[in-house]
């Protein structure tokens, strides 16, 4: 069941990546974690759908915002991040997701763990969290190539300041900022151990990036002690785009 | 772990399984006809670009579930799971 | 139909290049499976031909490799719309591996590492119609692409194409594979856009 989303706000988070908010007439509100699929249709009537987790907060206003990254041979991304105008529609069909959703019922700590375009839903949650007032700790593990491909730096920055509460690590894997204490490298034990929640907190933890790094997050995260459904995850594409 | 190819998981699949399930199948529990685990549907490995969609079993990685797409209906096949559980919300 | 996305028109192909109907044209070599890769070490490599009782013959990668060979250049074709022209690639015909098979059959199942299946006419078989590849564009087939052998049969839809093959059933009676009792077409001809059951 499509809806149509009409662009009133563009906003470029990197080089490669925007934010683009849509005003949905009817939409039926979301939970944070959710994705919708946008669906792009050629005069031909030849269409491509893609999904796209939502970032903007769990709320009841018409507005929902996705983030997408340009894929270098992507059919949907170049269109939406280099061709899209404001006063564009788009058809979306969503919220889509009823298991990697964090609602902010929920007391337990949280652990966020992204990897690349895999922020956007954890964003979600984080925003949420903010916008319905709640205390809950959270910790973000954000994992990046380089420091200009993270999104929302100004935003995150202003939030771990404010609210002591929530408490962002980045994780750079191949270029890291001057004087920054760690080399580049992936995410590994050690750094699961030293800024991640213990597992006897019994934190809900969600990971959201491409498949592999899922997979090793999972993985250590799971070694660690934290039972296997305490853990949920959402993959990405190898190159950051879920089809 | 296996393979070149870079699956997805349960999430991906959602969309499109929301054309015939009317609840949120990410939460569902599936059992695995082949060798028993029960785990979230979210957690199944889904194999999208091809022809149609495949899920299988994150434990044993037999065919749990396939959909296609043709030009006048949607086949959906689900004879790899024992049952699929929907919980009902209060 | 959707609503019409100003500006959008999918992926394009040069126009004076011929595809059969709904293609686009792709350069690279997109990676599409059901399921994961499986890896099959050469000792234990078989390809059989049986008739669903009796193996009728069977080879292992040594005795596969000796047989004659030949390179062929095909175009492949997509179900998912991608075409990719001119591809190069060796491998034993299965004139060569039916030569001594005498059979009545009319139609073959072709079985893969894994659980995939593909159904195919004998008659589209035979006839310097398919091959069972082992090398594409000069290198040994690379396990993502189905190696260390694959089916190639370049007339049909790709996905007749079967990767990591195992073996082959003769049969009297045409029965559905993987993606054919799903939907797909029985016999999938491109240039008739033959994709999905009850597609002319």
């Amino acid at each position: 069941m499509w809806r149509v989303g009409t662009v009133v706000a563009l906003h470029d988070e990197t080089s490669t990546a925007r934010t683009i908010t849509l005003e949905v007439r009817d939409w039926p509100g979301h939970v944070a974690g959710q994705h919708v699929d946008v669906r792009l249709t050629a005069p031909d009537g030849y269409s491509a759908v893609r999904s796209y987790s939502i970032a903007s907060a769990a709320n009841s206003e018409r507005r929902v915002q996705i983030t997408v990254e340009r894929l270098p041979n992507g059919e949907v991304s170049p269109y939406l991040t280099q061709e899209v105008i404001v006063g564009d529609r788009l058809e979306l069909r969503g919220p889509i997701g009823g298991w990697f959703v964090w609602r902010s019922q929920q007391t337990e700590p949280v652990q966020l763990v992204a990897g690349g375009s895999g922020i956007v839903p954890l964003m979600a949650m984080i925003r949420s969290r903010a916008s319905a007032g709640s205390t809950v700790p959270f910790r973000l593990l954000y994992s990046v190539r380089e420091p200009g491909a993270v999104f929302y730096r100004d935003e995150l920055q202003a939030l771990s300041a404010e609210h002591r509460s929530v408490v962002v690590t980045y994780a750079y894997t191949r270029t890291v900022p001057k004087d920054w204490p760690r080399p580049p490298g992936r995410i590994d034990a050690a750094l699961i151990t030293d800024t991640t929640w213990p597992a006897d907190f019994g934190p809900a933890c969600y990971i959201c990036g491409p498949t592999p790094f899922v997979e090793t997050v999972a993985n250590l995260l799971s070694a660690c002690g934290n039972d296997r459904d305490k853990i949920r995850t959402e993959r990405f594409g190898p190159t950051g785009e879920r089809k | 772990m296996s393979s070149h190819i870079a699956y997805l998981d349960g999430n991906a699949a959602a969309g499109e399984l929301s054309r015939v399930f009317a609840m949120d199948v990410t939460a569902a529990q599936g059992k695995c006809k082949h060798c028993g685990a029960i785990r979230r549907f979210a957690e199944a490995r889904l194999y999208m670009e091809g022809p149609g969609v495949v899920a299988r079993c994150c434990v044993c990685e037999h065919v749990l579930l396939r959909v296609v797409s043709a030009r006048h209906g949607m086949f959906l096949d689900v004879r790899g799971l024992t049952y699929l559980r929907f919980d009902m919300m209060g | 139909m959707g609503i019409i996305s100003r500006g959008f028109s999918g992926r394009r192909t040069p126009t004076d290049v011929k595809l059969p109907p709904g293609q686009y044209l792709t350069t690279d070599f997109p990676v599409l499976s059901a399921g994961p890769t499986p890896h099959v070490p050469i000792e234990k490599w078989e390809f059989v031909i049986d008739d669903g009782k009796n193996v009728l013959q069977r080879w292992d990668w040594k005795s596969f490799r000796n047989l004659p060979s030949e390179t062929v250049t095909v175009d492949l074709h997509c179900v998912t719309r991608w075409s990719k022209l001119g591809t190069s690639w060796e491998g034993v015909a299965l004139d060569t591996l039916l030569a001594d098979i005498k059979t009545d059959a009319s139609y073959t199942l072709v079985r893969s590492y894994g659980d995939y299946t593909t159904n195919v006419p004998l008659k589209d078989i035979l006839n310097k119609q398919s091959w069972i590849a082992f090398r594409y564009d000069g290198q040994d087939l690379a396990p993502e692409h189905g190696g260390p052998a694959r089916l190639l049969v370049p007339h049909l839809y790709l996905w007749k194409s079967a990767k990591w093959v195992r073996g082959m059933t003769l049969m009297h009676e045409d029965k559905p594979g993987f993606w054919e009792g799903l939907g797909y077409h029985i016999y999938g001809d491109p240039w008739r856009e033959q994709r999905y059951s009850g597609d002319r």
